[in-house]
């Protein structure tokens, strides 16, 4: 069995802060990581492979330094890589991204099972995942928090608003996975020594054989106009005093008033 | 399709087993208020099989026309004939603007309707609206709502966006309003390659968070296990149910549907009371829009307070149970 992953790097931080003079992400002193969900799809992936056989290739998008995501993956386990860089990537939309991530997969070809994290913790689109199933015209089940092979098709359990289901996608298919579906593994030092033997590969357009004018700004319908740090409304706060009994009074007086009572 | 050859708002009524989703409806409110803007009709757009009484719902909530979308192939949501349907629609009437819910089926299916139409769309906004130059503009969080970002798609179409249940009110039902329906028999064929094998359903009883109107919340502050059922306690004598921030799912002491906040629900209740919660902005995103806000922590500095109508600067452990006495006596 084939399998994809995709993995993406992201900033090591969910308390971004803008830069007040120039507005644009102050990403000094912020570490790049793995994006976490995609450590949970490296992990369904490699237990797959161990469970079914097969081989598992992991790939990311992204400027050169992206290749340490990639070594991360190799060092679980992943048996080879693929980085897709290129100047004409850059400041892709997510069907800018997923066009390039499809192309990676028909240069690959042959895949049974492609697999994603659900979301991305910098962008939080989710939408990479469905965007390169509808390129490459393939099912997919989204929201994985349990994943299977049974003769041929991917099993899986998904949570919707009205409780949870047992879906089946036949391969090949693509699956993106929620943070429940395991506990990623760490690499051990072993791994690490072997992921420097392992075959990576590191592709352009040209290689992937994907037209510029899909890829990057001019692939990219959508445009981020501006980033701002949400403002809160302030209110006056009403503050209760006293002692513990006093505070229980006024606060059961407002309680009261609010008609909860 | 470029900006000139396309007009309307599009509402994706989402229905599963024939009931429509919420945001179907709070989606057409919202529709409406675009429409002020641009003048442009809003339709619902509705697929699946033996759903014609739901017309008259979209109708009285907003829709100016609906498009029915009929077949028996159509009455279970599956992602691959869904958006060929949908596909299809966008390519016969153009409409300008789309908007889904932000449900699981709506985040499953706008990216590939997206993708054969090959435009933008936006994920999980929290506001729609107009710019300075009239251009569409869709606001959704970044990096777990510590940022917010503007999108606006320029020039393809239609501009497509998913939009967060509970952020909009569900509008006022007009039992008189009409629509226009225009019905499609639609022939498409069943996804033979994917398959719901069992479906269950929620354990009825319990009230989800999003839709309680009362809820206590507890946070990083909460000492231990024990002192949830404290705050059981006190959501059930006022009527709420119990939720939290995401320290306590992480300690394993509540489950994540009961998380409020970025990563998860959103919630919009008349009465909110923060115990132990310092306010981080993920969370506060997440409660942002409850009418009234309580707040009990130790910490007089907690962001929480900025954002309070009523606040208490206390230990929960010594208040709370004051509180709850207190409440005990005077329903007695």
């Amino acid at each position: 069995m084939k399998i994809l992953v995709f993995v993406k790097q992201v900033p090591d931080t969910t308390d971004v802060k803008l830069d007040p003079k120039t507005g644009n992400l102050n990403r000094e002193g912020v570490e790049s990581i793995m994006n976490p969900l995609d450590a949970n799809a490296v992990e369904a992936a490699l237990r797959l492979k161990e469970k079914h056989g097969g081989t598992v290739t992991a790939i990311s998008m992204g400027p050169p330094q992206a290749e340490d995501v990639l070594k991360k993956a190799l060092a679980m386990g992943c048996d080879e890589s693929a980085l897709l860089s290129d100047r004409v990537f850059g400041g892709a939309d997510t069907l800018a991204t997923g066009y390039v991530l499809a192309k990676a997969a028909e240069k690959i070809g042959d895949y049974d099972l492609l697999i994603f994290g659900r979301h991305a913790s910098d962008g939080e689109t989710a939408q990479t995942g469905p965007i390169v199933a509808a390129f490459l015209g393939i099912p997919q089940i989204t929201l994985a928090e349990t994943l299977d092979i049974e003769d041929g098709w991917a099993v899986a359990t998904r949570s919707t608003e009205d409780g949870s289901e047992k879906v089946r996608a036949k391969l090949p298919a693509l699956v993106t996975v929620c943070g429940e579906i395991n506990e990623p593994r760490y690499a051990t030092p072993i791994n690490i020594m072997k992921a420097l033997k392992k075959p990576r590969m590191v592709w352009n357009h040209g290689e992937l054989d994907a037209d510029p004018a899909k890829c990057g700004i001019p692939g990219s319908p959508s445009v981020t106009k501006r980033l701002f740090e949400p403002e809160h409304e302030h209110v006056d706060t009403v503050l209760f005093n006293g002692d513990e009994e006093t505070m229980a009074k006024q606060f059961v007086d407002m309680l009261e008033a609010q008609h909860l009572i | 399709m470029t900006k000139n050859e396309c007009s309307g708002i599009w509402v994706f009524a989402e229905q599963r087993g024939g009931r429509l989703d919420r945001t179907a409806l709070e989606l057409l409110g919202k529709a409406q208020e675009l429409k002020k803007n641009t003048g442009e009709e809003v339709t619902a757009v509705l697929l699946g099989s033996g759903v014609e009484a739901l017309a008259d719902t979209l109708a009285h909530h907003g829709a100016d026309r609906v498009i029915l979308a009929r077949s028996e192939n159509l009455k279970a949501y599956s992602a691959r004939p869904y958006q060929k349907v949908l596909t299809a629609m966008c390519e016969k009437y153009k409409p300008s603007i789309f908007v889904f819910g932000a449900t699981a089926q709506g985040r499953d299916l706008a990216p590939r309707v997206m993708c054969s139409l090959g435009t933008g769309l936006t994920a999980d906004a929290v506001d729609l609206g107009f710019d300075e130059e009239g251009a569409f503009v869709q606001t959704t969080p970044a990096f777990g709502g510590s940022l917010l970002a503007h999108i606006a798609i320029p020039e393809l179409r239609p501009q497509m966006v998913t939009v967060r249940a509970h952020v909009f009110d569900i509008p006022p039902e007009d039992p008189d309003r009409r629509a226009e329906v225009i019905l499609e028999d639609v022939s498409v064929e069943a996804d033979g390659d994917y398959e719901v094998m069992e479906a269950v359903e929620k354990v009825p009883g319990g009230v989800s968070i999003n839709s309680a109107d009362v809820l206590v919340a507890g946070g990083r502050g909460i000492k231990s296990e024990a002192d949830i059922a404290m705050l059981r306690e006190l959501a059930s004598l006022i009527g709420g149910e119990l939720a939290c921030s995401r320290p306590l799912v992480d300690e394993g002491w509540l489950a994540h549907e009961l998380q409020i906040g970025q990563s998860g629900t959103t919630v919009k209740p008349k009465f909110i009371l923060n115990v132990g919660i310092s306010g981080s902005v993920q969370y506060m995103v997440g409660m942002q829009k409850a009418q009234t806000i309580a707040t009990v922590n130790t910490y007089d500095r907690a962001d929480m307070f900025a954002i309070s109508h009523y606040g208490a600067v206390a230990d929960y452990s010594k208040l709370l149970p004051a509180v709850i006495a207190e409440i005990k006596r005077r329903k007695q």
